[in-house]
């Protein structure tokens, strides 16, 4: 499946690929009420890590075999055969954090404000292709099907 | 081919999900003694609690069963296994033949013996939803909840009926909070936020007796404090369910002894779940890890070997995510132990405790902040040397940066 992917190299961790994934996830689709008037503040889904010599943004890898979905007590958080997408059912997911516990790459982020659900990337279906890939000022990231 | 499952929880889901990617047309039969769909056991107390609806109690959609192909016996219980005719016997007689059996049992509430304690219908544990559902009718916002047993069952119990009753106590004969899995900086900040929340607490003490015969009125504890009583939760502990199993001749310590593909000692019987005791991974003893998710991967691991499928399965060893009130926890592995070294960190209720043993992490209590908490769940189970890491456990920033170069590029190419 196509998935994003992250070269570090690239990387500037300007964190603008933070401000397009909140934005895309907001109600408002607004860059500027998204970040400052929308309630509940609407979270971004990545990870950008920042260091001495190199930067990375880091999102759900959609694995094959996803921890958090055989981790995830309530069945909300599923991957679809077909699509190969890990989503997670907001409606029956209850905040107990255990897919939190279980992901090996600390993908997946709290949104304690959006009533206590797991938030993660869902690839922007609602977009057509990811707001991070999209935005990223130095092609750092890669919208790829390498398998 | 001819499965049989006893059990209808995560274990058998793991098991029917685990046998149709390798098999779609053998027969799968579900036998249980609970008559509801599947639904998720932790979601008891959010259900009381009135934050999860009925409809959002099943663990897998209501076509689950029709979609998998599996025969349903709901409401049966399995009273017998002989493993020579390879049969299940079940109360009313019938008997279900099998080629492989799956023991997925879970377990029951140990009650101890209290002064008094009988057959009182106001007195109930706390793992089934019928359980839950018969609570549910004696719960108003007069109505008195005595909970004995501090553990992760009992807390959960009192998160959900602290909002929808009257008062709730909480007796606990150790000196805190979930005594099993934290320790004392990691409880305090946990029996303070239930206390906020209108939870009170009688730590270091037992119940000695209860009043009266046909209903609990009140909880006596050993120094004569009485406390009055509507409803009545024992939560001391679980005893996986074993005795069928061990009439078949299935080695079982407290829990059915199980190799690391779930196989017990009997041909063609398997065991997963809370009914087992397994390899904890990070420690190679076998233990109970009576665990949401570990069930479902033994379960998926049991129908792997049941299909002699190549399965890619790491093991399970012991974590857990919880929380109350809005104060998450996530533990895993060891607490403590022989030459262990501990990291902690933290401040204002919020803290993170590391047991390192010879360079590799084998066991963690973070409390408040859990973020990213699955990266050090991988640096356990994948026993990675905490020296050939760029940062320190404790760091604010601790990430996926941590990593040597390569092992990351191989993190961020998956």
């Amino acid at each position: 499946m196509k998935k994003v992917y992250a070269d570090e190299k690239w990387c500037l961790g300007c964190g603008l690929c933070n401000v397009y994934c909140r934005t895309c996830h907001s109600e408002t689709n607004d860059i500027v009420k998204a970040h400052n008037f929308e309630e509940p503040r609407p979270k971004s889904r990545l990870h950008v890590e920042t260091g001495e010599k190199v930067n990375f943004a880091l999102q759900c890898r959609h694995c094959d075999d996803p921890k958090c979905v055989t981790a995830c007590i309530t069945g909300a958080m599923q991957k679809d055969p077909d699509t190969g997408l890990v989503t997670n059912d907001t409606d029956r997911c209850v905040g107990c954090w255990t897919c939190v516990l279980a992901c090996p790459f600390g993908a997946i982020v709290r949104d304690e404000d959006a009533g206590k659900v797991a938030a993660k990337c869902d690839l922007c279906v609602k977009s057509g292709e990811p707001e991070c890939v999209k935005h990223c000022p130095n092609n750092a990231l890669k919208f790829e099907d390498r398998e | 081919m001819n499965y049989v499952i006893i059990g209808n929880s995560a274990a058998a889901v793991g098991c029917i999900e685990g046998l149709r990617k390798n098999d779609t047309k053998a027969s799968i039969t579900v036998i249980s003694d609970e008559v509801h769909h599947v639904y998720s056991r932790p979601l008891i107390s959010y259900y009381l609690a009135g934050t999860v609806t009925h409809e959002n109690m099943v663990y897998r959609k209501a076509d689950f069963y029709e979609k998998m192909n599996v025969k349903t016996m709901l409401g049966s219980k399995a009273t017998a296994i002989d493993a020579k005719k390879k049969a299940v016997t079940l109360e009313n007689g019938e008997t279900v033949g099998y080629d492989k059996l799956l023991i997925a049992t879970g377990s029951s509430a140990f009650v101890p013996p209290i002064d008094g304690l009988d057959k009182q219908n106001n007195v109930f544990t706390f793992l089934k939803y019928d359980s839950a559902l018969d609570i549910e009718k004696l719960i108003d916002k007069d109505a008195k909840v005595v909970i004995v047993g501090a553990g992760l069952i009992g807390l959960k119990a009192a998160e959900g009926l602290a909002p929808v009753s009257g008062s709730v106590h909480v007796v606990e004969m150790a000196d805190r909070v979930l005594p099993m899995i934290l320790d004392e900086q990691g409880a305090a900040p946990v029996q303070a936020k239930m206390q906020e929340n209108g939870v009170t607490f009688h730590l270091g003490i037992t119940a000695q007796k209860v009043v009266d015969k046909d209903r609990v009125e009140k909880v006596v504890l050993k120094d004569g404090t009485e406390i009055a009583c509507d409803v009545l939760v024992m939560a001391v502990g679980v005893r996986p369910n074993v005795a069928e199993a061990m009439a078949a001749g299935v080695k079982a310590n407290r829990g059915i002894l199980v190799d690391e593909n779930m196989r017990t000692n009997v041909d063609d019987i398997y065991a997963a779940g809370d009914v087992t005791e397994a390899v904890d991974v990070t420690t190679g003893e076998h233990k109970i890890m009576a665990l949401w998710p570990n069930a479902y991967l033994q379960g998926r691991a049991a129908a792997y070997d049941m299909c002699s499928a190549e399965h890619d399965f790491d093991g399970v060893f012991p974590m857990n995510a919880v929380g109350f009130f809005g104060l998450p926890i996530i533990t895993a592995g060891v607490q403590d132990g022989e030459d262990m070294q501990v990291l902690s960190t933290g401040e204002n209720g919020e803290s993170k405790r590391f047991i390192v043993k010879d360079d590799i992490l084998v066991g963690m209590i973070l409390v408040g902040d859990v973020d990213r908490a699955g990266i050090y769940t991988y640096l356990m189970s994948e026993k990675i040397p905490l020296s050939t890491l760029t940062k320190k456990l404790t760091d604010d920033d601790f990430g996926l940066m941590a990593f040597e170069e390569e092992q990351r590029n191989e993190r961020l190419s998956s």
